[in-house]
């Protein structure tokens, strides 16, 4: 067990004074070398689970273990790589010195912090732009160059926050093999926040689906489609049934969320 | 493309130029008037306007200013313009080491300030309270301080400090707070230190607004250099020469107004220096 979530809840206290149930009650299971995605509605609390294991928001109730350790202690000791929904790069360093960042606060030697650096930007094909600054390349170059520099220091777990949902369809697509090819090569395990159906099957080992009001886990539904995945994989019937099981998940998620508020509002019911 | 940017920079320099020979033909063209005193101009808001005021003694011609600089200021001295290079040095020397001392003390309290709300509500408002007293008010009190701790020598320095620390402290807070949420998780994502977040990000971050905040430190530190001499009594630098000058003003007003002009370039030079500075090390285009 690499990542294991024992009956966590966390509870926000709104602007309105009120409290807000991001989180309840939720448990997960996480294999090492598994690709999990987290889908759901926005409000369903995805984005908040993903930084309660990464320990940057702490939970109200409960227990988050990464690689058997609590959370906090993981972060210190740097166990996972962390990719924001937009690349958060530097934008007065280079894209090699953006790479190293990591290293450079981790204390790594200068050589050793280049190679390291140079070999990352390599594997996400971009070994010829470690000179430039972050404002010369595109959206999509940017985000590679973040992933990049989350697997400089060889953490063993990689959390995205949907990573490629400011990114349009081709070079999305494009993206989704690279990070599928990265993941096989480096054996880490995954976990990916997205709002995309077809990205999270196309993706994961398992999808995990929320629902927001409280946020929960609704189902867990495995996506026992063939590995490498590739062109086929998009053609393959399994891919669309999974696709749709995803989807009627969530649609019975937020239906009884759409129930409540039309209690609130006092339509029907 | 480099076409286009050639015809930019002939505009440029045709509109610096045109501006330049419009003042030149404003200041000349009003002095042409005070020939005949009759002349006077009715104001919109009443009143009228003696255009004999703009004669020789209130108002020199551009050529005799100039022409100041040439001639010794005392008879069988050196030429103006060496007097007033001499003090032009000896008074940027001083705003440098109150700019240096200003920035620096700007800097500290602008990093104690991010780090410390509580400091921050208890120090701010004295720091901006400071700030509206005139300094002509404080200048003599710092330099009988200055003097009873056996450190005469920074008390101009520490004048011209007090008019520079201030924007310092301002723009150097408002960039090292304005990092962005997701980069400071980031940081914490690494388990960085304060320090590291400091060094590797607060800093790079507030760098385009220090600059902001050190060009306006460059100007002030020079007035605050010329003002801190007056009640210093030192003769050396621009301070001087603007107190000698105005004494002898009904015999020489060209001398008073060559000053202003040598006080002028000083200050600009020093700007011109602080955005070479700062193309030299902000290389990076900052997001709007």
């Amino acid at each position: 067990m690499i990542i294991s979530v024992e009956n966590m809840t966390k509870k926000f206290r709104g602007s309105d004074g009120l409290t807000v149930h991001a989180l309840d009650h939720v448990n997960l299971q996480i294999q090492q070398g598994e690709f999990v995605s987290l889908i759901g509605p926005s409000g369903c609390g995805k984005s908040t689970l993903l930084r309660v294991i990464a320990d940057l928001i702490e939970p109200t109730e409960g227990r988050v273990l990464v690689n058997g350790k609590p959370a906090p202690q993981a972060r210190k000791d740097r166990d996972y790589g962390f990719v924001f929904q937009s690349a958060t790069l530097y934008d007065w360093r280079t894209v090699l010195q953006n790479v190293e960042l990591p290293l450079e606060i981790m204390g790594f030697p200068r050589t050793m912090r280049q190679a390291r650096a140079r070999e990352m930007l390599r594997l996400v094909e971009l070994g010829d732009f470690e000179g430039k600054y972050p404002y010369q390349l595109s959206g999509g170059m940017q985000q590679r160059v973040s992933i990049a520099r989350a697997l400089a220091f060889e953490p063993k777990i990689l959390l995205m926050d949907e990573p490629f949902g400011a990114l349009d369809e081709m070079t999305r697509e494009r993206m989704n093999n690279e990070l599928l090819n990265i993941w096989a090569k480096l054996g880490v395990t995954c976990i990916f926040v997205t709002h995309s159906i077809p990205e999270a099957v196309y993706l994961s080992t398992r999808v995990v689906v929320m629902s927001p009001r409280p946020g929960r886990i609704a189902e867990v539904i495995d996506v026992p489609l063939q590995q490498p995945r590739g062109t086929d994989t998009r053609d393959h019937d399994d891919y669309f049934h999974i696709q749709s099981r995803v989807r009627s998940a969530l649609r019975e998620g937020s239906g009884e969320a759409a129930d409540s508020r039309r209690l609130r509002e006092g339509i029907g019911g | 493309m480099p076409a286009q940017k050639t015809s930019q920079t002939t505009w440029t320099l045709i509109t610096i130029a045109s501006i330049l020979v419009a003042v030149l033909l404003l200041w000349e063209g009003l002095k042409s008037f005070s020939r005949a005193s009759e002349y006077a101009l009715a104001l919109p808001w009443g009143g009228t306007l003696d255009l004999s005021n703009f004669n020789n003694q209130q108002l020199p011609h551009l050529g005799d200013i100039f022409g100041a600089f040439l001639e010794p200021a005392q008879r069988n001295g050196p030429p103006l313009y060496v007097i007033l290079f001499r003090a032009s040095l000896f008074t940027l020397s001083e705003a440098v080491a109150g700019f240096v001392l200003g920035s620096l003390l700007g800097f500290v309290l602008a990093v104690i300030f991010t780090h410390s709300s509580l400091l921050q509500r208890g120090l701010l408002p004295y720091v901006i309270a400071s700030q509206t007293i005139p300094i002509l008010a404080i200048a003599p009190m710092v330099v009988v301080w200055m003097r009873q701790l056996d450190l005469t020598a920074l008390a101009v320095p520490v004048i011209a400090a007090y008019l520079t620390f201030f924007p310092v402290t301002i723009y150097t807070l408002r960039g090292l707070t304005s990092v962005s949420p997701l980069q400071l998780e980031l940081m914490q994502s690494y388990a960085a230190t304060r320090l590291q977040i400091l060094v590797k990000l607060r800093i790079p971050n507030a760098l385009p607004q220090m600059f902001t905040a050190l060009k306006i430190s460059a100007t002030a530190s020079v007035v605050g250099a010329i003002i801190g001499e007056l009640p210093s009594g030192i003769q050396d630098g621009l301070g001087g020469a603007i107190l000698n000058f105005n004494q002898y003003y009904v015999q020489s007003p060209p001398r008073l107004w060559a000053t202003i002009v040598a006080a002028a370039l000083v200050g600009m030079l020093f700007f011109g220096a602080v955005v070479l500075a700062e193309r030299l090390i902000v290389r990076w285009q900052v997001k709007a």
